[in-house]
């Protein structure tokens, strides 16, 4: 533990940390702009020179390491001197336009040029002039206000995993470019313009749109996959302009994926602003709140319990689902589902379909199995806490059943079929011994491999050997469940699932075909397909018209995931809490006050008025909606069902990672991202 | 010897003859009335006036959208909007100033970067409605094209003091 002398005040430090580090220790700054706390140490931009007595020379700190008895200062004339040459030089390529850069007001150099630099410029020559690089549909480059820190490529190369971009020529002609200009084709690739301390890489579809002081900054909750990324939301006016990661080093560290930042301009188009009724003549036509609740009445009332069932959606929220639950409980029904992709999984124990482990978790997990699944676009950032685990060199093998895909690391391939599965089970397989040689082996089971007929074996089998290899022990869980749907672990823990009696999403819809279903509530399932619902009459209450919508006899506009306050659980199992950014458009209401509405209507009011009210309901419910942003470890316990399972192949249950969900469906830049990276890989027929 | 000295002054009209000598006396001065829309006083050329948008010399507009004159104006008078022009440049496509919000405190154009915004000499703008107040992009760059010479050659004249 080197012991340290910065500015007159002795710390002590890890061993490795650099000088830098031990300054924000003592919370004294030190301006840099190639320096990234996530990222590898360059040390090109010469920023944070500092000076340590007996170096003849200011040093960079980032790249100097903290020594036993250094004598470190950081506020000397030496130092303010260095610090505005390096500024000074910095500024003289720099093309000084801050009116016209988006980054303006938010900009690091603009920032450290008012802090630390010359009040003037002496250079009068001509200033270099760089041409600007395709980067794809989601960045705009500058590239002449680049001031060559490297982050970029640096990011590519380490966080992303998809080396995109590298640096032509040295010094001063030194130019950040995409290999082959074909767009940098990553899952996080948004994360480049946060990373960009100057300019040179902004965000295209936010291009000029507004000026980060005249936003207003709600702290929310991403619903786009299952990770529950920590996200700000700026919003003007009743308008979500982009979508920024927050800080949550369990989660999402401090990036988030390009469909979480991007697809927000789909809250802008196909959206539900109003109730609709099918009329007589079978198409949907505007109507009002009281038109559409005496259509459901007229409908629903008369009809008994078992009759009625509901399915919820990928997007929707615990506290819709409690009150819908509540409201179909009332009615005497039982028929409930909330798996709307036909996943069979056993839900009785919450270890059986969490991600136990936790996302941080997997930075300690040094032999994983990912079975039928693709983290790489069901959920981009636990992929990339893969690939940090695997930078680090922990992580000493990756192996996959299913579909064999480009994760970034180097993976064994097992095979995709599920026979193999089951050799992995039943301890036949040779991976096994790998796996119980490990000291923390993780399994992570995707929610594809549960879509099967056989999923409650799958389900098995995954348990069975989890058990065999001893990923579940005391202190450590390696079973993990990676869920896709922001949606869906919430709505497992109130137990919107078939109650006693009750019919599964296959029943429902069965019964819809042959009529003993003759109500069904979507709420916000628009994965179904509309034809299997039969003549029965669907109720759809959500914010898009996508296809549940279209099924739909009775339209009720919901809320999306920036306009109410809701709770929302991630794979992990952590509730948190989104928060309302803009208001719902027109007419739409908050769900859980649409379903409290109509249960009055039905003549059968639900016990809670306010929000407050329905969240203390939550907690009764599932007393785990009471801790937020921790994670309640579950109880380990046999879950599953042995069975055989099917020698079919594992199959992505994603197509397109840029559309996936009725938001990102309703995008136009995810439409784009779609077209510039997906369509060239696609084979010629589906891209007709 | 005072009460006939104050006779004396009051027979004799002294303090009228002395009041209206004072009146008469200006008919022989210059006058300081002007005769206000035929005839007009100075004004500086750091008069703040109407607001204008100016365009450059070769038609450009010169507002690039950086809502620096948004930001400052503390009377929240100035709404814009901007996106990538169809040629990718940094254009408003709504730049609004609430007449009857503003304060003529003239910090716009101090903030103005490129001098798009100016407050131009013009005073005489009232109106009969309240909503003609509301100026849009299109007045404003009207306003700049009416009052550019002027405009022009106040901010040469007022150069020099910068």
């Amino acid at each position: 533990m080197p012991k340290l002398t910065i500015d007159g005040i002795e710390v002590e430090v890890a061993p490795g940390t650099s000088v830098l580090q031990a300054c924000e220790q003592l919370g004294i700054e030190v301006p840099r702009f190639c320096y990234h706390e996530r990222l590898s140490v360059p040390a090109n931009c010469r920023m944070c020179l500092v000076e340590v007595e007996r170096s003849p020379k200011p040093v960079a700190s980032c790249a100097m390491p903290a020594g036993e008895g250094m004598v470190v200062k950081t506020n000397t004339d030496t130092v303010h001197k260095a610090r505005k040459g390096v500024m000074e030089f910095l500024l003289i390529n720099h093309p000084l336009d801050c009116p016209i850069c988006d980054q303006g007001g938010e900009c690091d150099l603009q920032d450290q040029a008012v802090s630390y630099g010359y009040d003037r410029g002496r250079y009068e020559e001509n200033k270099r002039a760089v041409k600007d690089k395709y980067m794809g549909p989601l960045i705009r480059t500058y590239m002449t206000r680049c001031i060559q820190c490297t982050r970029c490529i640096r990011f590519v190369d380490e966080i992303a995993g998809v080396p995109a971009l590298g640096g032509l020529a040295r010094g001063e002609h030194l130019e950040i470019t995409p290999a082959l200009e074909a767009g940098v084709n990553s899952e996080m690739s948004g994360n480049l313009v946060d990373v960009c301390p100057v300019g040179a890489l902004t965000s295209k579809p936010y291009a000029y749109n507004a000026r980060p002081w005249e936003l207003r900054k709600t702290e929310s909750i991403d619903v786009m996959d299952a990770v529950g990324s920590n996200i700000r939301v700026d919003a003007r006016g009743g308008e979500v302009l982009r979508v920024l990661p927050r800080l949550h080093e369990d989660v999402n560290e401090e990036w988030i994926s390009d469909k979480t930042r991007y697809a927000i301009d789909g809250l802008k188009r196909q959206r539900l602003d109003r109730p609709y009724v099918r009329g007589a003549d079978g198409k949907l036509k505007p109507a009002t709140w009281a038109e559409a609740f005496a259509a459901i009445k007229a409908r629903v009332a008369p009809l008994p319990g078992n009759k009625v069932a509901g399915i919820a959606g990928d997007l929707v929220d615990v506290e819709s689902v409690v009150a819908l639950k509540d409201l179909l409980t009332k009615l005497g029904s039982a028929n409930m589902d909330c798996r709307q992709d036909g996943a069979l999984f056993d839900a009785s124990n919450r270890a059986g379909y969490i991600f136990n482990t936790g996302i941080a978790g997997i930075e300690n997990a040094d032999v994983v199995l990912l079975i039928g699944t693709n983290p790489r676009w069901e959920a981009p950032l636990v992929n990339a806490r893969i690939r940090k685990t695997y930078l680090t060199g922990k992580l000493k093998k990756v192996a996959v059943v299913g579909q064999n895909f480009d994760l970034t690391y180097p993976t064994e391939f097992l095979g995709n079929s599920g026979s193999v599965l089951s050799a992995l089970a039943d301890g036949s397989h040779p991976f096994v011994e790998t796996l119980k040689a490990a000291m923390n082996p993780l399994i992570i089971l995707g929610a594809g491999a549960l879509r099967r007929g056989d999923g409650l074996a799958v389900q098995a089998a995954a348990r069975a050997i989890a058990e065999n290899v001893g990923a579940v022990r005391e202190g450590w869980n390696g079973f993990n469940v990676l869920h896709l749907a922001a949606g869906r672990v919430g709505a497992l823990d109130a137990g919107f699932l078939p109650g006693t009696g009750g019919r599964d999403l296959a029943g429902i819809l069965a019964g819809a075909q042959s009529g003993e279903i003759e109500a069904v509530y979507l709420l916000g399932a628009d994965e179904i397909d509309g034809a299997k619902l039969g003549k029965a009459f669907v109720i759809y209450q959500g914010h898009h018209g996508d296809r549940g919508a279209h099924r739909a006899d009775v339209i009720l506009p919901g809320a999306a995931y920036t306009e109410k306050n809701a709770t929302y659980v991630n794979t992990e199992g952590r509730v948190q809490h989104a928060r309302f950014a803009t208001f719902p458009l027109g007419e739409a209401r908050e769900d859980w006050k649409i379903l409290r509405a109509l249960s009055t209507e039905l003549g059968r009011p639900l016990p809670y008025d306010t929000l407050a009210q329905l969240r203390q309901r939550l907690v009764q419910v599932n007393p785990v909606f009471g801790s937020l942003d921790r994670l309640v470890p579950a109880v380990w316990a046999p879950f599953g069902q042995a069975g055989v399972i099917a020698d079919a192949h594992f199959a992505s249950p994603i197509e397109n990672f840029y559309m996936t969900d009725p938001i990102s469906r309703a995008s136009q830049t995810m439409a784009q991202c779609t077209e510039a990276f997906l369509k060239p890989a696609l084979p010629a027929a589906a891209a007709e | 010897m005072a009460l006939l000295d104050r006779t004396a002054r009051g027979l004799f009209l002294v303090e009228l003859v002395k009041g209206m000598a004072l009146t008469f006396s200006y008919m022989f001065r210059p006058r300081a009335t002007i005769n206000y829309p035929y005839e007009r006083g100075p004004t500086s050329p750091r008069f703040r006036g109407e607001h204008a948008l100016r365009r450059y010399p070769n038609g450009e507009e010169r507002c690039i959208a950086c809502k620096l004159c948004e930001a400052i104006c503390p009377a929240l008078a100035i709404t814009i909007e901007a996106e990538p022009r169809e040629d990718g440049s940094r254009r408003t496509t709504r730049y609004d100033i609430d007449m009857t919000k503003c304060i003529y405190c003239g910090l716009c154009q101090e903030a103005c970067p490129v001098d798009a915004i100016v407050e131009g000499p013009n005073l005489e703008f009232a109106t009969e409605t309240r909503e003609e107040l509301f100026y849009n992009k299109e007045k404003l760059l009207a306003n700049g094209d009416r009052w550019e010479a002027l405009i022009a050659a106040n901010l040469a004249a007022d150069a020099p003091y910068r």
